[in-house]
């Protein structure tokens, strides 16, 4: 019983971030994917991105995402990117975009909210942390 | 016996960490010049209590198996050619267009209104469009006086690009007030330049 009540009360606060939409899918080719609450949902150009998505990429797959603070992600191919933290306030340009690269490669351009606040945008590997203070750059995990 | 059974416990403990070898997944990170203007910038790379900063063009970092940080300076050539699919699938560089305003009105200039038909053209040319509207001040007036200007410069110019037959839910509306001057004045100074709407799109 009073599980169920903490769920409850965990969804009613997880729904509405849930529901923003954080980036779109601009490019796509090949086997891409998106992960989400358990469900697999195609990443078709158009897409939209949302928080704690994972976006999977096959053999063959290759993906382009922009995202609402104006920061441009690309992965390549047999990459697992998940974005584990994203929040832009598009009026002070404050925000914080967390993500991990478990596997494969990822090429990156930093938005607006670097801009503000160096190291606002970071990306995990297995093994280390980046922080991005601007502009372009390249991440792999063998 | 108590004690014994101490000591031998931190010495399994410490046993596991000397012989065990860490479990380390190797990544390289590398800084590239910005393909718009050969910008370069700079990333922090931090493991354990270390931290790395790379801000060279092509400079990188790679963190091997041993746990271990190396610093290199890659080819541009070989980064190029070995990630030319990564770097080609990242998505266009965002467009912006400037809009001017009469005087503490969401009222367009005359001159501004005339660009208006080369602006909605390249916006609807765009397959997909992602549009972000910013609107500004300039300093003339209080920060709350200038937020809500800015604001309703955007959402009128919102509205106009909906009108256009562009989804309303693919553009978002938003002010800056007087917090980011195109040219940069002393409070309560009138300047027809910095009273704008930034059409942002991607």
């Amino acid at each position: 019983m009073r599980k169920t009540w903490i769920m409850a009360a965990v969804l009613a606060v997880a729904a509405p971030a849930m529901a923003a939409d954080v980036g779109l899918i601009k490019v796509s080719k090949g086997d891409v994917r998106i992960e989400r609450a358990g469900a697999k949902v195609p990443a078709t150009v158009g897409a939209a991105v949302q928080p704690s998505d994972v976006i999977v990429t096959g053999t063959d797959g290759l993906a382009g995402i922009t995202f609402t603070d104006n920061s441009l992600v690309s992965l390549g191919p047999n990459s697992v990117f998940s974005i584990d933290k994203y929040r832009f306030d598009s009026t002070t340009h404050q925000g914080e975009f967390e993500s991990s690269l478990t596997r494969g490669r990822l090429a990156a351009i930093s938005g607006k909210m670097v801009k503000q606040s160096p190291e606002a945008m970071k990306v995990r590997t297995p093994s280390a942390i980046m922080g991005v203070r601007g502009t372009e750059f390249i991440v792999q995990v063998d | 016996m108590r004690l014994s059974l101490v000591v031998f416990t931190a010495a399994l403990v410490a046993g596991c960490s000397c012989f065990q070898p860490r479990q380390v997944t190797p990544a390289l990170f590398i800084v590239i010049p910005s393909a718009a203007d050969g910008h370069v910038g700079a990333i922090v790379v931090h493991r354990g209590a270390e931290s790395r900063v790379i801000d060279t063009a092509y400079g990188s970092q790679r963190l091997r198996s041993d746990g271990t940080l190396e610093r290199a300076t890659l080819d541009e050539r070989d980064v190029r050619s070995r990630f030319a699919d990564l770097i080609a699938a990242l998505p266009g560089t965002p467009a912006s267009f400037t809009l001017y305003f009469l005087e503490g009105s969401d009222e367009l200039t005359t001159q501004s209104r005339t660009e208006l038909d080369n602006i909605f053209a390249e916006l609807k040319r765009r397959p997909l469009p992602d549009i972000v509207v910013i609107g500004h001040s300039d300093t003339v007036g209080g920060d709350a006086y200038n937020d809500q200007l800015s604001l309703a410069r955007a959402r009128r110019m919102r509205e106009m690009l909906i009108g256009l037959g562009i989804p309303a839910e693919r553009i978002e509306a938003a002010g800056r007030g007087k917090r980011e001057l195109l040219v940069p004045t002393e409070d309560n100074v009138p300047e027809p330049r910095n009273r704008r709407v930034e059409i942002n799109v991607r």
